[in-house]
């Protein structure tokens, strides 16, 4: 019964969307407040159907009930109740429903947060996040019955899910990951309304800047929470693969990268209008080409088990009408949009000009290593992959620019920037700190590794330790008041830190890819009981294999013990599991995190005579990568925050 | 000329330069780094270049994974059930890889025909079938 309430209030959300999509629009067409101040209604109402709808299919995998395919497809009564919890996520069906109610939710808050928009605006905004609504729910409708019933055939227990999904990491970072796509619709919502009104000015931009915000922070932590499971998860130490689906995330975090920083220049002062609107459009046109891409099949992918080819034609379809549309639009109004803020050279709005034309080019150069397998398997001119060495060859190159602009921004002032020479020392002292700083960290860095000196470790230390530097001393700088510094800090507005935090977040991360990359060990070894190997210094030792039971696995666990010289730092206890349901048998790493390295065993599998194939890594400063993105993120939900916001709302109420 | 288009052609300028920089180095890093898939019939029928990165793909011969002593390199048989290629593995084989099952593996292809292979990828689970060697065992039925 539960499955079909929820079922049902699945298919009342269609009509209410419909409405959502219509009536708020046509009221600000015609003029009619009554209309428009509908939408917040019907955006609740298609919320609270969707919430039910989700309730009821998370009812049914907490309470094993095989009748519903999805659950006998991907659950198990053996299962804990949280990995049933993520499974109602962890498959196709389920995933497009939390995407289509996590649009919901973030239509209902823009429908109750915005209070201050002018009504006509409002309209049309819901009314196109209506729109993409209606979209998903056809979608999931026609295509992707989540509530589908095998009662003809009812089976005894369910297949499991994929022990891959089985894992803290994987609760998480879907909803991440999709409440930071979806939130980019918030934003191309916004454009589009602006495009329809012709009227892009700075109060558009402001409207837009928190929700952007928000989305890109959140977008920020899913794909570091991705990289991280996929870290000690799949068992082969990598971080980041240059997977198709890992870039059809990373895409839109480019744009929506670009986009924030385009939207400060398009509300101080006016500029890049026309540009900022293509970036709204093209993050959100990223986020569901991802969609496209993890959802369709068409991709070889350690996430194509959520998958069915003969869906990808509707998104596509959807995908065509989406971007086509906007772009049409955009087509039609975008040359009326005029600025006519002029700006010097060395000025802050050509900074972020070059900051944008680096990001755009780093999208390409992902769209193209992405989409070009496809194309050309498509076009039957042969079967490729782009291989990761591609994607590294230039992304070295782009970064490291970006990175020693970020250290100048901050100086360079709106419209012209005249007080350089003030700077100069300042640049120069962070330029000297940054040299010797990196130089002596490269030293003692390639004596404990035993390399030579590493020129690429050099350089990106010195780039992310001119950042931090020249960031520092420009905050101490803005600081300097008449009352100490204490209260100088405390006079910093909000929004400026969440830049310096950010900034520095990338730095952070700069640091941890560049020494992962450089000075990571690993090595591939056959063990018998009491055998040991040398790695980086660390002796680690095979001192124990043991057979043990899971809820619903059995599992092999090697004791491996690890010496710094003579003394043990830690035994690390991998595992290999067999899952009874679905007959996988599935590695899990042994991690000892620490700040400047992880040392991380894997087992392979079990070789003649009691040996045992061991993986075995140390990984320098490896955390840093996923502790720069927190930053990040931290900096963009600290943006938010901002008395700006919140002042100006007042003002407009 | 006029400051504004002064600004303006400086702005184009570098926007030109820029793409076309980054246009070459793109074709350039994308040409190096194409891996093509080959099918175990093209192999034989020496379509593939010798000593280039590949891939090759299908199924895991049945009885035909063989490990050398004391080491962690591995031998197997891939196949489209047209012709066999062998591939050799040094390394930790990925947990869901098992014989009657498809992988793809890349690597470089020796002069006597064995497949030195860098990277073998398995499917994720027991629904799913790499699209390539789905494509390239098409009517192909196994000869058993």
């Amino acid at each position: 019964m539960i499955p079909e309430i929820g079922h049902f209030a699945l298919l009342l959300c269609l009509p209410i969307a419909i409405f959502l999509a219509s009536i708020p629009l046509l009221g600000a067409i015609l003029g009619r407040p009554l209309w428009m101040r509908l939408g917040p209604l019907l955006a609740l109402g298609q919320w609270l159907f969707l919430l039910l709808a989700f309730i009821c299919l998370t009812h049914s995998f907490l309470t094993d009930d095989f009748t519903v395919k999805l659950v006998a497809m991907h659950s198990n009564s053996a299962l804990p109740w949280y990995f049933k919890l993520s499974a109602v996520w962890g498959n196709h069906e389920g995933s497009l429903l939390l995407w289509v109610f996590i649009l919901a939710s973030w239509t209902l808050a823009v429908a109750y947060a915005s209070q201050s928009l002018p009504l006509d605006m409002r309209a049309r905004v819901l009314a196109v996040l209506g729109m993409i609504s209606i979209g998903f729910l056809l979608f999931i409708i026609f295509t992707s019955n989540p509530f589908e019933r095998l009662l003809l055939n009812p089976v005894a227990d369910g297949n499991d899910l994929n022990p891959l999904l089985q894992d803290f990491g994987l609760i998480i970072h879907p909803p991440m990951l999709y409440i930071g796509y979806v939130g980019f619709s918030v934003a191309f919502a916004f454009a589009i309304a602006a495009l329809m009104t012709g009227n892009l000015d700075a109060a558009w931009a402001r409207w837009s800047r928190p929700w952007t915000n928000i989305a890109w922070a959140f977008l920020t932590i899913g794909i570091a929470l991705g990289s991280w499971w996929a870290y000690y998860e799949l068992g082969w130490g990598g971080w980041w693969f240059w997977d198709p689906v890992e870039n059809a995330s990373f895409m839109p975090w480019l744009a929506g990268t670009a986009l924030i920083h385009s939207l400060a220049a398009t509300e101080k002062r006016g500029v890049f209008r026309s540009w900022t609107v293509l970036l709204a459009i093209l993050a959100f046109s990223l986020s569901l080409l991802g969609t496209f891409l993890v959802r369709s099949g068409i991709l070889v992918s350690v996430h194509a088990f959520a998958s069915d080819p003969t869906r990808g034609l509707f998104i596509l379809a959807f995908l065509v009408l989406v971007i086509g549309g906007s772009l049409l639009l955009y087509a039609v109004k975008a040359p009326a949009i005029r600025s006519n803020a002029k700006f010097g050279l060395l000025s802050r709005e050509n900074f972020l000009l070059v900051n944008n034309i680096l990001l755009a080019i780093a999208l390409s150069v992902v769209l193209l290593g992405t989409l070009f397998p496809l194309a050309s398997s498509a076009l039957n001119l042969g079967s490729y992959s782009v291989g990761p060495p591609y994607f590294n060859a230039m992304f070295v190159p782009l970064s490291l620019p970006m990175i020693v602009l970020m250290g100048i921004a901050p100086y360079i002032s709106w419209k012209r920037s005249n007080k350089i020479s003030a700077a100069i020392p300042k640049w120069l002292i962070a330029a000297f700190v940054a040299l010797l700083l990196a130089g002596l960290a490269t030293l003692s860095l390639s004596n404990q590794y035993q390399q030579d000196f590493n020129w690429l470790a050099f350089i990106t230390l010195v780039v992310s330790l001119w950042l931090i530097t020249s960031t520092a001393l420009h905050m101490l700088s803005k600081a300097k008041h008449q009352q100490g510094l204490l209260t100088g800090f405390k006079r910093l507005s909000v929004s400026y830190w969440a830049m310096v935090i950010a900034h520095t977040g990338i730095a952070v991360a700069a640091i941890g890819i560049g020494l992962t990359s450089v000075y990571e060990q690993q090595k591939d070894v056959r063990m018998l009981l009491g055998d040991d190997i040398s790695v980086s210094g660390y002796r680690y030792q095979l001192t124990a294999i043991n057979t043990f039971e899971g809820p619903n696995f059995s599992g092999t666990r090697g004791d491996i013990t690890v010496f710094d010289g003579d003394t043990v730092i830690t035994v690390l206890q991998p595992e290999k599991r067999f899952y009874y349901a679905a007959r996988n048998v599935m590695t899990e790493a042994a991690i000892d995190p620490g700040l400047t390295r992880d040392l991380y065993v894997a087992l392979g599998e079990e070789l003649e005579e009691g040996a045992w194939a061991v993986r075995v890594h140390v990984k320098p400063f490896v955390r840093c990568i996923w502790l720069g993105a927190l930053m990040m993120a931290f900096g963009g939900f600290l943006a938010v925050t901002d008395k700006r916001y919140r002042s100006k709302r007042m003002l407009n109420a | 000329m006029h400051p504004a288009r002064k600004q303006r052609l400086i702005i184009v300028a570098i926007i030109v330069i820029g793409a076309s920089v980054a246009t070459a180095l793109i074709a350039n890093a994308l040409k190096q780094n194409l891996n093509l898939f080959y099918e175990p019939s093209r192999i034989a029928n020496g379509e593939a270049p010798i000593g280039r990165k590949i891939r090759v793909g299908g199924m895991v011969l049945e009885n035909s994974l063989t490990r050398l002593p004391n080491s962690l390199t591995v031998q197997f048989v891939v196949t489209d059930y047209e012709a066999e290629v062998t591939v050799e593995y040094t390394g930790i084989l990925p947990d869901m890889f098992t014989e009657e099952a498809g992988t793809v593996a890349t690597g470089v292809l020796t002069e006597d025909g064995l497949f030195i292979a860098e990277q073998v990828l398995a499917k994720h689970d027991e629904t799913y079938m790499p699209p390539e060697v789905a494509a390239a065992l098409k009517n192909k039925p196994p000869a058993y």
